[in-house]
This record gives C-alpha cells, structure tokens and sequence, in this order.
C-alpha cells in the first residue's frame, strides 16, 4: 500500500509541475509572439531608414536607432577598459587577499544597483554638476558603469580559463607579467570578454530608465557626443504610453525584440563555444 | 603562434592607449561644451508641438539643430535659468523669480475634461467636476450617469497642465490621492480612452476621437468660444529665454511666431495669438 | 624594467579600484542630494508619513514603501512557485537533449527589456482585469503579475544552476535507498540547494523591488496606501521615475531621499545574497 501512495504522490506532483513549467514557458513565449506578430509586418526596410515624422507617427525610427548605436557604443568604450583592466588585476596581479574581496563586493553590489538609482546619479553627477547636460556623453557614461560588472565577470571567467602552461611557457621564456598579460593572456581571453561585451550591449540596448534621465528624449539626428538622443527603448515607451501610434509601438517593440535576442543568442554561442569548453 | 603577430598585438594594446588618452583629452576639452544647437526644453504639453515646429523649421534651415525634450515646465524654466536649455517651454505663468526672465507667447491651449466615448456624460459645471475630482462625487451614478465608481486620472505634480488645472477648477480644494497619475498627457487620453469609468484633463490640442471633450455648463471647447472668453480653461503656452534672443535663437522666435507656424498649431489644436489666423 | 613594471601594477589597481570608486560616488550623490531634505522634514516624517503632496510640501513615503513590498510580494508569490516548477522541470524532468535547447531560451527571456513586458501588461492584461476582476486594472495585481514573470528567469537560472553543483551522489544515493524520483526531488535535492534556490530568490526579490518602468506603466501610480490588490499603487521606484523629470528644489530632493530609501533596501537584499552565496562556495 505505501508503495503505490508514494508513485501516487509522485505523479500528482510531476502532473503539477509539468503543468506548471509548460504553461509558464508558453505564456512567455506567447508575450514576444504578440508583440512580434503585430509589430513585424511594420518592420520594412524605410522603417529603418527613415527617421520619426510627426511626433512619431510616421516615419522610421532611424534616429533612434542612431542613438541607441552611439549610446551602447559609448560604455563599451568607456566600460571595457575598466572592466577588462579590473579582472586583470584580479586573475593576474593579486591571490586572494582584502584588496581583491573588496573590489568583487563593491562589483557585486553595483551589480545590484537598480537603473532608476543610476539614473539619478548620471542625472545629477554628468548632466548637471559636469555640465555635460542630456548628451550620449551623459548616457553612454551612466550605462558604462551600469555595464561593469558584467564585463568584469564575464572577462574574469575568460581569463581564469587560460590554463596555466600559457603564462608559464611566456614566463620561462622571460616575458615580464604586463608581457605576458598583453600578450599570451588577453589575445586568448579575447572570445570570452568580447562575448562579455555582447551581452552588455544587449542590456544598454533594453535600458530605458537610466537613459531617459540622462539621454534625455530628442527625435532629433544628433550632431556631437554632447547631443541629446532617443534610444529605441525609449521610443517605444514614449510610443507605448502616448498612444501616438500603435503601429509604431509595436513596430519599435518588434525590431527591439528581434536585436535583444539576435545579440544575446550570438552570445550564448560564443559562451558555449569558449568559455564552457575550456574549464 | 609567429613572433611578427605577438609584436603587433603589443603594438594594438599601445594604439589603443593612445586612443583612450585622445578621447579623455576630447572629452575634458568639451566639458566647456559649445551649444551646437539649440536645445529647447520644459513643458511636456507644449513639446509635441514644439517639436513638430522644430521639423518644419529644419525643413526649411537645413543647417540647424533644434533638440526638443520634455522635463515640465518648472525643469525648462530652471534650465533657461542655468542656461543647460536656450529656450524653455512653460504651459504655465511664470511666477516670483521667474518673471525676470523673457517670455513670450506662442499660442493659447485650453484644458478639456475628457471621457470615455461610451460615457453617457456629455455637460457638467465648474462646481461638479471640482466636487468629482477632489473626490467628494464618487460614483457616477450621482451625475445621473451608470451606477460605477469615477476612476479619476491626473497629471503628476510639477506638470504645468496640472498646476493649470488646480488654478482653473480646484482652486483650494486637492485632487483626490485616490487618482491615478500619468505623466503625460498623451498617458492620461490613453487611460481614459480604455476605461469607460474614467475622467481625466488633457491639453485640447490632444483630444482626438478616442476620448470625448466635456461641455462646462453649456459651453464646449471650440476655438469660437475659447477665443470670445466663453470658456475659459485657457492657459498660455511660453516660450522663456534668459535675456532677449538673438541669433538662431531669435530666427526660431520669429518663425514661430509666423502665420505659416501659427496656421500649423492651429490645424493641431491649439489656439493662434495671431487672430486673423483663425479667421482665414 | 622592474619600475615600469611597479608602475604597470599600480596603474592596473587603480582601475581595479573603480568600481568600488564608482559604488562610492552614486552613494555620495544619491546621499547628497537627498540628505539635506530627510533632515529638514525629520526620517520620521518622510518615512512614515502617509501623504505625498509636493505642492504642499508634504513627503511621506510611507505608501509607496508599502506598495513596493506588496508589488514584490505578489510578485514573488507568482515567481517563487514557478520558478521552482520550471527549474524541477528543467534540470530532473526532461530528458537532458531538450534541457540543452530550453535553458539558453529562459536565459535569452531574461534579456527582454522590462519596458516590453510593461507594455504587454498594459495592452493585454489590464484590460483583462479592468473588466474581469474591477477596479481600473491599472493596479498591484497587474504589477504583480508582470514582474511575477521577469523575476523567473533570474529564479530559474540561479536555482538550476545550484541544483547542477551538487554531488551526483545525492541524487544516486537517494535513488537507490529506494526513494522515488519525486521525493529525491523534493525531500533531498531541493533542500540541499536551498540556499543557491534562496539566494535566487533574494535576488529576485531585488530586481522586483528596483523595477521602475514596466510598474510605471501599468500600476497606475496613485498615490494611497493600497487596501486590495486591485487598487491603484505607486512604489519607490515609480515615485522617482513619474515625477523626476518635473521636480525641483525640495520636491527633487524628496525624489533623492525616496532614492536613498530605495538604495538601503536594494544594498540590503544584495549584501545578504552576495553573504549566502559566499557561504555556499565555502
């Protein structure tokens, strides 16, 4: 008798579960499915290449997409070095000593930090006491430091992979550590902090909060780093909340679905195909 | 691995620092920004329109840069204030400090008290949507409407509709806390435009066929009567300078205050200061 | 060649020091601007006062602090659940070929922007609710329900990734003392990672919390202490996010000091998760 009530709980549990797991895992599916089916027949080719018109009515969304590239192109080149450089400095100058836990509890703490609060800082720091006003300038530095964390780990992950013999066979040859840094370790790590680059270009590409405070929401082509820009995430919140154009809204979400995911399969690949090998 | 290719890789790491050290030098020189452009920023009531002045007059001036971005009217003003902004947009008078700075009026917007098309509703006074949004009406039932709660929508404090808003109709009364708040008025047409139980304020040049513009004891909002006083939820819509404009800046007044722009404010829904517009 | 190498070194420190640099001035800013105003209206007024009128100089965030842990709460009591039925299902009830195919899917769901689940809230549920359930649908329950489904993916991938650390002799243990699949699930493998499947959870719990433009969308912002979960509500975040690009003076600060309250409880959350994580590594 306890055997049978045993493989009965346990079938009443996995119904459940599967239940559970399937139906979440469609409704998740079915949210990119609506906005993707409503927005796709929107996405031609003057779409992208045509800038907003009317308020965003009518147009493309070029501009925006510009801004978003500018943007995200601005913390890669800021948040790089700094993160690259910090897990440098992690895996190859120190052990593990108080300077090293310090700098990974102040990396995941800010890893933790909500983008409203970098919004606040960027808003306050760049935009008003640098004077930098709502510029790429103002954002891409804001998003930089959100997008730290991500790149210090996931170099450090591509840097504790390079197995050993590398350094040693530089170091027996007489390499000095920055040497051996530039020049065994950082071409090999290069696969896995370029996918760390990947994966942060895809959350500045979603990021709305921060960027609105410090990006501010111009439609216009931007002239310099120091002009005010829309994101694409920013366009669609903006189109979403306004009611201005349906048709663009989900135009917009469409072609923000289809980039977020484009960008972060390429870069699970490249995480499968570097980084877990090598461990 | 050749020895050629790990020279050049010590090379790349030496350009690339040269490179970051350009673009640090770069980017201190230009904390002294020159303003390339004008930016235009405040009033998220008058943006819309700002904007759409702003393409047509780039339409025409290939060579500038107008940014327009909202922020209220209190932030625009501030910002002509510490000049991050040259031109700040205010849906509302200016006040104490601020009369210092050089206003001008670019057109008039009235306040329409908006509802959902299906609502019943089409007249109320002055005293009634005062007593609906500070809450003391609660159900529609008492405006002899259907028998369900009023969900109020308002604009967030600091916004220049709202503020306008409080003056015209609240006067010492608040609006409910119970309300709920969007901080657009775009947001506030599409929450009442899905919930037949909702009343809300929006910028006239705003209504369209998704929401119902109410009457105010008999008077509706029409550009004839807004412009003989009849109705009278009717606010100026500023553009501030700190100081006379000269320039681009001034080139954009004029052409703002131009009867091929004031004919485009009025096909959008606003009010022309230049009268003989509205009679054309 | 010994000095350059110092010198590289140190330079290498120095920007290792950033992010503790940069973590110490939004501290300092956030502090800065928000400070003066907690101290001129009193900690308990601004934190416990219940009403958050500006124009009058009122600041009570009490409401919004409320709402902030109904919304998380709802939210949680949609994602834990889930999000442990998707990891059990993920890792012990399919065959490993499509465990491969499934995982990157969740992890690729977490890259969605949260303003594209706000609008699906806004455009598919609340209505839904509105007309279903009452109330204006803008509401806890649709912020529950949206940010239910953006924390699982941060739940599962953690969750998962501390059931696959442990020893398979767990799993083979429990299995051939003649316990079934299920109880070695549930009595063996979920509690031994209960701390990695916890850690998941606070983390969820501060994504939640630090979630600002979906719930702006859809929570409709009023600004009450909410008696339902379908009532109108305005979080810490929100209240930031709605009335920022307005404010100045005190109101603005006000907007920092509610930034301040928020940072406290996200650092908190954080510092404990980062605290049971190292542990389970130990």
């Amino acid at each position: 008798m306890v055997n049978r009530t045993r493989y009965f709980t346990q079938g009443i549990a996995k119904f459940f579960i599967w239940t559970a797991a399937l139906s979440t895992i469609a409704v998740m599916i079915l949210i990119l499915i609506q906005i993707l089916k409503e927005g796709l027949p929107a996405l031609h080719l003057r779409f992208f290449l045509d800038s907003p018109k009317n308020m965003g009515r009518e147009g493309g969304i070029f501009s925006t997409i510009i801004g978003t590239v500018a943007l995200t192109g601005v913390a890669i080149l800021f948040g790089t070095p700094l993160g690259v450089g910090t897990a440098i400095f992690l895996r190859e100058y120190t052990r593990e000593s108080k300077i090293s836990r310090i700098i990974r509890f102040g990396t995941d703490c800010l890893a933790g930090v909500p983008s409203i609060i970098f919004g606040l800082f960027g808003f306050v720091f760049f935009v008003i006491w640098l004077n930098m006003g709502w510029s790429i300038l103002s954002g891409g530095l804001t998003l930089a430091a959100m997008i730290l964390p991500t790149i210090i780990s996931t170099a450090e992950e591509s840097i504790r992979a390079i197995p050993h013999p590398y350094r040693e066979v530089s170091y027996s040859l007489g390499g000095t550590k920055w040497q051996t840094v530039t020049r065994v370790v950082l071409p090999s790590a290069l696969p896995g902090i370029f996918t760390g680059i990947l994966l942060s270009v895809g959350r500045s590409i979603g990021e709305t909060a921060a960027v609105i405070l410090t990006a501010g929401s111009s439609l216009v082509m931007p002239t310099s780093l120091f002009s005010p820009i829309r994101t694409m995430a920013v366009h669609f919140y903006i189109l979403a909340r306004e009611g201005i154009s349906m048709e663009m809204a989900y135009g917009t979400g469409a072609a923000l679905i289809l980039l977020v995911l484009i960008i972060n399969m390429i870069a699970q690949w490249l995480i499968n195909r570097y980084i877990r090998h090598r461990a | 691995m050749a020895d050629g290719r790990l020279q050049n890789q010590g090379f790349g790491i030496l350009n690339l620092g040269i490179l970051y050290s350009l673009l640090f030098i770069l980017f201190s020189l230009g904390c002294q920004r020159s303003k390339a452009g004008i930016t235009v920023a405040g009033s998220t009531s008058v943006e819309p329109f700002a904007e759409l002045l702003a393409e047509e007059y780039m339409s025409h001036h290939p060579k500038s840069h107008i940014y327009v971005q909202g922020g209220g009217s209190t932030a625009g003003i501030e910002a002509v204030i510490t000049r991050a902004a040259k031109i700040g947009m205010s849906s509302r008078p200016l006040l104490g400090q601020e009369k210092n700075l050089y206003s001008v009026t670019i057109a008039k917007d009235a306040i329409a008290i908006i509802l959902h098309p299906k609502n019943p509703i089409q007249d109320l006074s002055l005293d009634q949507i005062r007593e609906v949004f500070s809450g003391k009406i609660k159900s529609w039932k008492e405006l002899k409407g259907i028998s369900r709660p009023i969900v109020l929508v308002t604009r967030e404090e600091g916004s220049g509709t709202r503020e306008a808003f409080q003056k015209f109709v609240m006067g010492k009364e608040d609006i409910s806390l119970e309300s709920l708040v969007q901080d657009s008025n775009g947001a506030v047409r599409q929450v009442v435009a899905s919930n037949p139980s909702a009343i809300g304020y929006i910028s006239l040049g705003l209504v369209n066929n998704q929401v119902k513009a109410l009457k105010i004891s008999g008077v509706e909002p029409n550009l004839t009567d807004i412009e003989n006083g009849k109705y009278t939820l009717v606010r100026p819509f500023l553009f501030v300078f700190n100081g006379e404009p000269v320039g681009e800046t001034k080139s954009f007044l004029e052409f703002v205050l131009s009867p091929l722009a004031q004919k485009l404010l009025l096909k959008e829904g606003l009010v022309p200061i230049l009268p003989k517009i509205a009679k054309e | 060649m010994q000095v350059k190498e110092k010198i590289i070194e140190k330079i290498f420190l120095l920007i290792a020091l950033s992010s503790i640099f940069i973590l110490g001035l939004i501290t300092f800013f956030i502090f800065e601007e928000g400070l003066p105003l907690i101290l001129k209206i009193g900690p308990k007024a601004f934190l416990l006062g219940e009403r958050w009128i500006p124009s009058k100089g009122l600041f009570g965030i009490f409401p919004m602090i409320v709402s902030s842990f109904w919304v998380t709460f709802g939210a949680l009591l949609l994602g834990i659940p889930l999000g442990l039925a998707c990891t059990i299902f993920l890792s012990e009830l399919i065959p490993p070929s499509i465990g491969i195919l499934l995982r990157p899917a969740i992890q690729l769901l977490a890259a969605i922007p949260s303003v594209i689940y706000g609008f699906w809230g806004l455009i598919v549920l609340v209505p839904l609710i509105q007309n279903y359930l009452g109330g204006p649908g803008l509401s806890i329950f649709a912020g529950s329900l949206v940010l239910g489904f953006m924390i699982l993916p941060t739940i599962i991938t953690i969750s998962e990734d501390s059931l696959k650390a442990l020893p398979p002799s767990y799993k083979a243990g429990a299995l051939a003392l003649g316990a079934t699949h299920w109880q070695t699930i549930w009595r063996v493998l979920i509690p031994a990672a209960k701390s990695g499947i916890v850690t998941s959870i606070i983390l969820g719990m501060g994504r939640a919390i630090g979630e600002t433009m979906a719930m702006i969308m859809i929570l409709g912002n009023a600004v009450k202490m909410p008696s339902s979960f379908l009532d109108s509500a305005r979080t810490l975040t929100t209240n930031i996010g709605i009335e920022m690009g307005y404010a100045s003076g005190d109101h603005r600060q006000a907007l920092f000091a509610t930034g301040i309250v928020l940072f406290f409880i996200i650092m908190a959350l954080n510092i404990l998760a980062i605290f049971l994580s190292r542990r389970r590594v130990d």
